[in-house]
Order: structure tokens, then C-alpha cells, then sequence
């Protein structure tokens, strides 16, 4: 097992440096000249030549790739051109946001997908199923941001029954140590502050976790149709065991071990839904600092951004293969 | 010495009582079985019809629309209240800039399916050229490249087509490109995958043994045997496709040409006037939908219909 | 009109299977079929009016080529038939209890405890994510209310009562860790775990290597004669039954073609079909170079019961009349069989020849 887990963190390294790579020359194939380009349309010449100085456009480029390097190993991401704060910071104060709302989401896909898949496995072909599998497909053809439109005129605009947009209600004033404010306000006792921040998040949740949703569903569905034909599963019948047993024991537990798989690689899809659902629902995150940053074409808030996502994507897929090294014996000695 | 080929009989499958249907199938080539799967399947005709419908208003959008694309002549009307749908004239009412939306969404469906198409075949030729590089040729070319695609593949796909088109600049062609190149790692681990996994298939070892010439093996094999697989994720692409077209476009990274209509501007452009104009984003939005959902049910009929084991 | 004769049934001339078996068989097969009904396709019958009786302590082969119904028969004794698309009729009695249309309460409680089955393919039998210590375990819990401890220990000596080498460890590992044979070992411990009144097997050698089929043959053998588990042995392989069956049942399209005493059978086959099995064993007592007779055609060019013999097709013996009439199975020459134009000599000498 330990094995396992020090093989596949060593694969990420030449990952990890091949994406350094490729964000360092994104920059410098910007046409024309990479400062100026920076810069957008704020470029001035004081401005253009400060940052030649700060990045050393004008040194050969493999120098330049080791001062990118060597600022990166030292903590140092660069500066926002539009907001002249660090990248890092930026990210670190908009992440706590972000990983509320995919929270929301993967609970929602979990959650509600493992069940209803299982249930349409074990019953393939019954009405109830049909009407699954329809509906996940309507779920994985919407596209994210017209469902947060819709969720937000409906149920905020329409029927008033959530807040349509931020993190919490305007008159709310309360401490926040922490910065995910559902925990913050239940950290200082403050649960009409928490309760609120909840509710703040149930929409942009639900548009971010439709998707994971209706492919967890799909998946497990799959997987266990599949489980349930399989010869151990009749062996597991011809002992009589339990139908519990054999439901728990025997299907499930063989049916999950593709599912825990997707839901790591969905975690990719939400964080890139960030950037889609916050800026319908004015969440100040990362995905909609990127947005900002889109706009104005920021590229060291996008370079550094992608980066931070790429890293926290490839430790949390680490993560799934080596909690599914934990659940399938059969990883651990191959 | 004859073997006798009943001196150990087949091992009966417990629960294969009806021995027919297996002689039945392997008479038939694969493709025309897969014909007559797809042709029963009912996902594969909704699919199927909204395709053919979704390429046909995309083909004949100047036949079939009402007015010019670019025309805002009626900016009058669409202050305060945007014309609704009642109106005989405007059949799905005005967007705020003037301008007719059916003949926008028409217009609409031409932009997705050229996007749509063109960015999965820059994703698929660049994706099966990687693929088989590495695949067919193995060892330090196969590392190298399934390194580079892994390092794609660790920045989520949406994010992978911002950073190209956000690099590129706002354009049609710089769609294509970002959507397209996103495309690139799923196509390359496919064929890859389908290449290795048919080099190692009894049919390419007994032609290896034959002393068959490897370009006729990968041509006469393996390639055809990778056709279905790479069919089925095209169709799927193309769904992801036309919903990221209009996600980045969402996102402003789209075709900057006000003349050129493209729905998930439409809807960006109507979302702020949801409150009191809904169907300004919601055509477009459902129009997305749809043909999403279309070319979707068609991949997976596809794949059901190429993939007989995986039927239930 | 003929009455239907049960196989297994003793006949007239003295008994050759082991005494003390008692005269009230273990289980009684009356008139089993299953029947396999799809949407948009003709029905198939499975297994059509199949009949026969185990004794305890007795051993009986149920002989036949893929699709001849002998594994469905022990999937729907067992009552693992899948629950759609599958009408079974007839009876089977367990030991006065009837097993077909039980509630699944009982059904539970009889599998694994009195009814236990070994299968084909070892390699996909047993779960993969799970050790083997504790699937055998489960079911010592389940049957004989055993603790954990107490199924531990019971789970070692179950290992080395099937030839598990280092029980004590093995107890621990997954399945992906131990080779095919050890597999179907283990397969075995815990189908006798719970030292079941019948065990059926169906095909337990098929899979595996043939060094290794005759030592899991041998094991079984070794395991339950002596005991008074009843042992149904479901093979394509004569050979199989040779060694190791009392009785033997040959099916050939869902219906019993001939049943018989095992040296009956083997020392002169009667049924055409049998006639042809036994040609197509390699055998060590025959002069080198002799070629082995396969049976002509396959088990698909077959014709319904209803309209003949189902083996006529394939039939060296073949007349007018197998194809238009349907043979019963009628007590003949020690055995039942249902042949209009049996054997006459032994096929293995000369080939098959007409009667």
C-alpha cells in the first residue's frame, strides 16, 4: 500500500512540472510583446517596463523559466495587474466560498446519485427507472449557468422562498474566523448567521451539483446492473446470505468502486462550474475572481488560478486512487 | 491424429439457454448488426431526429429565417418591454437589441454545429495522431506523449478551453481552437487504449504470427476495430462541445461580431432582463438543451449498438 | 401409451449403490421444467420434464453438452433462477420439503446450510474486494450461529480440510492472491461449511487447468464419500462421472435420453448420444491411431420434443419415424431410455451402427 501511494505521488511530480511548463510559455505565446500583453489596455510604458523588470521579459527565456520557478518554489504566484494584490492571497480569500458551494454539490451528488442509481440498477426497466435515467440526461445536457438562471428565477425571484445572490443576508454582521460562514456562524453560536449562509448556498449548489449528479446516478446505475450479474453475487445467493448482506456486502460494495472514481474526476467539473455558477449568483469565489479576471484579461490572476485548481484537482484524484487502493485490494499489489 | 472436437464440449453458461442467437450474431458483420440495433432503438431515433433536424435549420438558416441575421431594425419595440411571442410578425418576439430571436436562434444553429464540428475534429485528428504515436509505437514516444496529455488532463477541461481562448482572443476560430484542444487528451487515451488493447487481441497475434506486414495489421485490424469507439465519444463530444461553446461565450470569450448570433450570448445578453423578459434567455438556453440531448442520446444509442456485450 | 419411468428408481434386478442409504430418497425431481420466455421470441424450454432421485450419501451425474438444460435444472433446485422471464413447473422435493414456489424466508435458510452449490469458474465465484477468510466466515454466521472468533478458527480447518496450504495466512488474502485451483478449494470450504445434506456441482473442473481438474475431483471424492452428503454432478464430461458417480443422467436438450447405473452406462451406452459421448473420450485402452468419433453436427441442430427425437438431426440411427413421433423414456435393459433405435453394440469398438 505504501508502495502504491509513493508511486502515484511520484507521477505527479513530472505532471506538476510539465504544467508550470506549459503555464510559462501560455504567457509568452501571447502575441506580441508578453509585458504589453500583460498589460492589456492599461499598458503604459512605466508599466511595461516595470514588469520587464519583475518577470525579465527581456532575459533569455530558460532564465526567465527559473526565476518563474524560484518564485514559485518561494511562494510567490505574481501580482494582480488589475487589483495589485498577490495571486495567493487572492486565492486563499476567495477559496473558503468555493468549497462551500462544491461541498453543497458533491453532498448532492452523493447523496441523492448513489441511492437513485442503485435503486435503478436493482430495478432496470421499471417505470421508476426509465424516469431516472430520463431525467439525468436532461441533467448532464443543460448547460450549468442556464440551470443557475433558471434555479434563480424560479425559486429566488418568482417564489421568493431563497436568496438570489451573495453569501449572506446584507443586514447579517457577524465574525468570521474562518471564512466558510455556514461554520463560522455555528463556531460563534451565531445559527441564524449560519442558517442564512446555508440557504445562500442551496441554489448555486444545486445548478453546480446537477451534473455530478446525473452522472453519479448514470454510473452507479451502470455498475450495478453490471455487479449484479456477476458470478460472486450468485455464490453470495447460493450460501444464503441475507438479502441485506448481499445487497451491502457483496453489490454495493463492488458497484462503488467505479463511482468513487467519477465523483474525483467530477470534483474537476465543479470546480470549473465555480466560475459559471458564482458569477450568475454574485458568489464572491474564485470562480468568479476568474471570471473578473477573464474580462479584463488578468493573466497572472489566470495563470496562477489554473495552476492552484490543476494542484488541488490532481492531490484530491491522489486522494481517490489511494482511498480506492484502500477499498480494492486488487490496486494495492499491482 | 484428428482432434475431436467434441471430446471435451463446450462449458454450458448456466443461465444461456437459447444456444441460436449467439450463432446468429457472429454471421453478421459488425456494422450491419449494429445498423439494425440502432435502427430498433428508440434513444437512437429521438436522437437521431433532433440531429437531423438541429443540421438541417444549421444548413438552411438564410431559407429558413425570417429576416437578415444581423438586422436590429426594431430596437423601438424592444424597449421597455420586448415584443412577446404573440406577435405575428416575430413568431418568438425581440431581443433588447432589436433584433428578430427566431431568426436569431436559426442563425444560432449554424454557429453551434460549424464550432460543434470543427473544434471535435481538431480535437479528434490531433487526439488519434497522439493516440496511435503512442499506442502503435510504444515505449519513449508512448511515455513522453501520455505524459504531456496527463499534464492536460490535470487542469479540468472548461478551464483548459478558457486559458486557450482567453490566450487567443475573442473569435470564432479561437472557439474552435480552445474547444477543440480540451477534446485532445480524451481522444488521445482512447485511441491509445483501443490500440493496445487490439494489438494484444488473438486475431492481431495470429496475424503477427502469419507474418502479416505491421502496416497491414494496423490498417486492416486495428484501425477499423478503433473506428466504433472513436465514433461513439465524437458524438458525445460533440454535446460537450456546443455546451462549452456557450459556456465561454457566457463567459465573454466568445465571437466578439455582434453580427454573428450564437446562443450562449443570447442567453448572457438576456439574462438580465430575466425578470421581465424570461424567454429571451430561455429560448436559447433550451435550444442548447436539445441538441445537446440529441447528438447525447445518439452517441449512447451508438455505443449500445457498437457494443453488443454491453447490451442488457 | 407409456407410463413415464422415474429414473433412479430401483429397479428390479439388486441394487448396486452403498447400503444404509435408507429407502426415502433426498430429493425427488418430478416433471421439472423451465421454461424461458423474452419478449418477441419464441419461448425456450430449458429443461422439459426432467426426473430423477438422489439418495442420501449417493452420487449422480447429470451428463450433457452446453444447452442441454443440466445446469438450469440445479440453478432452479437451488432456486437461483433469475426472477424474470423464467417459468418453472413440476417439483422438487427435499427431503419431504418442496422446494419449487417456497417462500424466500426458507428458501435462504435451506441454501448454504442443507443445499449448497459449487460453480464453473472459480476466478469470478468468489468477491473480489473481500477476504476468503471472511466469505467463508459469513456463511458459518449465517447457518451455524457461529462468533467471530469461533468462525475463524472453523474457517482455518475448513482450508485445511480442502488442501490450503498455510490455512492460518491464506484466511487473510483476497482472492486476486491465490491461483485458480486454490480458488475452487476455497469455493469448496465454503460450500461445505455448513456440511450441506446436497451438494450440487456444476462443472467444478471446467475452468481450471487439467492437472489441476483431476486434484480438485479427487478432493471432492475424498470430501464427501463417507459423509452423507448426497453429491450431484453436473459435467459434459463422461470421464468425470466415471470416477466418481454412482448413477448418471444424460440430457440432451432439456430432456433425460438415458439414466442408468454407472457400469450399466459405461459398459454398454444404449442412447445413440451416449453412444457418441463415450466415442469422443480419448481412451488409454485402445490401439494408437484409432481417431476419436465426434458427434456429427452441433447441440443447435436440434428439433423440438414436440415434433420427434431431438437428437434425430445428429442421429446415426435415425429413422423416419424419430422424426415423427417423440420417444418416452421406458424402462430397457437395466436403465430408462428413450430411443426408438437404441445401440446394440458397444460404439467404441466399431462405431456407432444401426440397430
Amino acid at each position: 500500500m505504501l508502495r502504491f501511494a509513493v508511486r502515484r505521488i511520484g507521477l505527479m511530480v513530472p505532471t506538476l512540472i510539465g504544467l508550470s511548463l506549459l503555464l510559462f510559455f501560455w504567457v509568452r505565446i501571447l502575441p506580441g510583446d508578453p509585458a504589453r500583453s500583460l498589460l492589456g489596455q492599461r499598458a503604459t510604458p512605466e508599466g511595461i517596463e516595470r514588469l520587464n523588470e519583475l518577470y525579465g521579459f527581456d532575459q533569455p527565456i530558460w532564465k526567465q523559466y527559473v526565476t518563474y520557478v524560484s518564485a514559485l518554489a518561494r511562494g510567490d504566484f505574481g501580482q494582480s495587474i488589475d487589483l495589485h494584490e498577490p495571486v495567493l492571497d487572492a486565492f486563499i480569500d476567495k477559496l473558503p466560498t468555493t468549497i462551500e458551494v462544491t461541498f453543497v454539490a458533491l453532498l448532492l451528488a452523493v447523496a441523492v446519485g448513489i441511492p437513485l442509481g442503485y435503486y435503478a440498477g436493482r430495478h432496470q426497466g421499471g417505470w421508476l427507472d426509465t424516469a431516472i435515467v430520463s431525467t439525468s440526461l436532461l441533467g448532464v445536457v443543460t448547460p450549468v449557468f442556464f440551470l443557475a438562471i433558471l434555479l434563480k428565477y424560479v425559486f429566488a425571484d418568482q417564489l421568493g422562498l431563497l436568496p438570489t445572490q451573495g453569501r449572506q443576508d446584507a443586514r447579517i454582521d457577524v465574525d468570521h474566523p474562518t471564512n466558510f460562514y455556514v461554520l463560522d456562524g455555528l463556531i460563534t453560536g451565531e445559527y441564524a448567521a449560519a442558517w442564512d449562509a446555508l440557504q445562500h448556498l442551496i441554489l448555486p449548489g444545486l445548478a453546480l451539483g446537477t451534473i455530478p449528479l446525473a452522472i453519479v446516478v448514470r454510473i452507479t446505475r451502470a455498475s450495478v446492473s453490471d455487479v449484479v450479474h456477476e458470478d460472486y453475487v450468485r455464490t453470495a445467493e447460493a450460501k444464503g446470505l441475507y438479502a441485506g448482506t448481499i445487497n451491502r456486502r457483496h453489490i454495493l460494495r463492488n458497484a462503488l468502486l467505479p463511482v468513487v472514481t467519477t465523483i474525483g474526476l467530477q470534483l474537476g467539473l465543479l470546480l470549473s462550474g465555480a466560475v459559471l455558477t458564482e458569477t450568475v449568483f454574485a458568489l464572491d469565489g474564485i470562480g468568479n475572481y476568474l471570471y473578473d479576471a477573464i474580462t479584463v484579461r488578468d493573466y497572472p490572476v489566470l495563470q496562477g488560478f489554473i495552476l492552484f485548481i490543476a494542484l488541488m484537482y490532481s492531490i484530491i484524484n491522489l486522494l481517490v486512487d489511494l482511498s480506492y487502493g484502500l477499498i480494492d485490494p486488487r490496486v494495492r499489489v499491482s | 491424429m484428428t482432434i475431436a472436437p467434441t471430446a471435451t464440449l463446450p462449458p454450458e453458461g448456466p443461465l444461456s439457454p437459447d444456444g441460436p442467437t449467439a450463432e446468429s450474431m457472429a454471421g453478421e458483420s459488425l456494422w450491419k448488426g449494429a445498423w439494425q440495433r440502432l435502427r430498433r432503438n428508440p434513444m437512437a431515433l429521438i436522437g437521431g431526429g433532433i440531429m437531423a433536424v438541429f443540421v438541417f435549420v444549421a444548413l438552411f438558416a438564410p431559407l429558413l429565417a425570417p429576416y437578415e441575421p444581423a438586422s436590429t431594425e426594431w430596437t423601438e419595440l424592444s424597449t421597455p418591454f420586448f415584443v412577446q411571442g404573440s406577435n405575428s410578425e416575430h413568431l418568438l418576439g425581440i431581443d433588447r437589441w432589436g433584433s428578430d430571436m427566431l431568426t436569431q436562434l436559426i442563425f444560432g444553429a449554424r454557429q453551434s454545429l460549424i464550432i460543434g464540428v470543427v473544434s471535435t475534429l481538431i480535437g479528434l485528428f490531433a487526439g488519434a495522431l497522439l493516440g496511435t504515436l503512442a499506442g502503435g509505437l510504444g515505449g519513449k514516444v508512448d511515455t513522453v506523449i501520455m505524459r504531456f496529455v496527463d499534464i492536460l488532463l490535470s487542469i479540468p477541461s472548461l478551464l483548459l478551453a478558457i486559458s486557450i481562448a482567453a490566450a487567443m482572443g475573442k473569435s470564432s476560430f479561437a472557439l474552435m481552437v480552445a474547444i477543440g484542444a480540451a477534446q485532445i487528451p480524451i481522444f488521445a487515451r482512447l485511441l491509445r487504449s483501443t490500440m493496445l488493447s487490439q494489438s494484444r487481441s488473438d486475431y492481431v497475434l495470429a496475424a503477427n504470427a502469419l507474418g502479416l506486414r505491421r502496416r497491414n495489421i494496423i490498417l486492416g485490424h486495428i484501425l477499423p476495430n478503433s473506428l466504433g469507439p472513436t465514433i461513439v465519444q465524437a458524438t458525445l463530444n460533440l454535446a460537450t462541445a456546443i455546451i462549452e461553446v456557450a459556456a465561454l461565450s457566457f463567459l465573454g470569450l466568445g465571437e466578439d461580431d455582434p453580427a454573428v448570433a450564437e446562443w450562449g450570448r443570447m442567453i448572457v445578453s438576456g439574462q438580465d432582463r430575466f425578470q421581465i423578459a424570461p424567454w429571451l434567455a430561455f429560448y436559447p438556453g433550451i435550444c442548447i438543451a436539445i441538441t445537446a440531448l440529441g447528438f447525447t442520446l445518439l452517441g449512447e444509442a451508438l455505443r449500445e449498438a457498437l457494443d453488443p456485450k454491453q447490451r442488457r | 401409451m407409456t407410463v413415464e419411468y422415474v429414473p433412479g428408481q430401483p429397479q428390479s434386478q439388486p441394487q448396486t449403490t452403498i447400503a444404509g442409504h435408507g429407502d426415502r430418497p433426498l430429493l425427488t425431481v418430478t416433471d421439472l421444467s423451465v421454461t424461458f420466455t423474452r419478449r418477441g421470441r419464441a419461448p425456450v424450454h430449458a429443461v422439459d420434464d426432467v426426473s430423477f432421485q438422489i439418495r442420501a450419501g449417493e452420487h449422480v451425474g447429470l451428463v450433457g453438452e452446453s444447452g442441454s438444460g443440466k445446469s438450469v435444472t440445479s440453478l432452479a433446485i437451488m432456486g437461483l433462477l433469475p426472477r424474470g422471464g423464467v417459468e418453472v413447473a413440476g417439483s422438487v422435493d427435499f427431503d419431504g420439503q418442496e422446494l419449487i414456489g417456497l417462500d424466500t424466508a426458507t428458501m435462504r435458510n435451506l441454501r448454504g446450510q442443507e443445499l449448497a452449490m459449487v460453480f464453473q469458474d472459480p476466478m469470478t465465484s468468489l468477491n473480489p474486494v473481500i477476504t476468503v477468510g471472511r466469505q467463508i466466515t459469513e456463511v458459518l454466521k449465517r447457518h451455524r450461529d457461529l462468533d467471530k472468533a469461533d468462525a475463524r478458527t472453523e474457517a482455518v480447518d475448513l482450508l485445511t480440510k480442502v488442501g490450503i496450504p498455510d490455512p492460518a495466512r491464506r484466511v487473510g488474502d483476497y482472492p486476486h492472491q491465490l491461483s485458480g485451483g486454490m480458488r475452487q478449494r476455497v469455493l469448496i470450504a465454503i460450500a461445505l461449511a455448513c456440511q450441506p445434506r446436497l451438494l450440487i456441482a456444476d462443472e467444478p473442473t471446467t475452468a481450471l487447468d487439467v492437472t489441476i481438474q483431476a486434484q480438485i475431483l479427487e478432493l471432492l471424492r475424498e470430501l464427501v464419500s463417507g459423509s452423507q452428503t448426497a453429491l450431484l454432478m453436473i459435467t459434459h464430461d463422461l470421464g468425470v462421472v466415471a470416477g466418481l458417480c454412482d448413477r448418471v443422467h444424460v440430457m440432451y436438450s432439456g430432456r433425460i435420453v438415458e439414466s442408468a447405473e454407472r457400469r450399466q452406462l459405461f459398459a454398454r451406452p444404449r442412447h445413440p448420444y451416449t453412444g457418441g459421448l463415450m466415442a469422443s473420450i480419448p481412451r488409454l485402452d485402445q490401439p494408437r491411431g484409432v481417431p476419436l468419433t465426434p458427434i456429427p453436427g452441433s447441440p443447435t441442430d436440434t428439433l423440438p420434443w414436440s415434433q420427434g427425437c431431438a437428437f434425430a438431426p445428429r442421429c446415426p440411427n435415425s429413422e423416419v419415424d424419430c422424426r415423427m413421433h417423440t420417444p418416452a423414456l421406458e424402462p430397457a435393459d437395466n436403465r430408462a431410455l428413450r430411443c426408438f433405435h437404441p445401440l446394440t453394440t458397444d460404439p467404441r469398438s466399431v462405431g456407432a451402427t444401426h440397430a
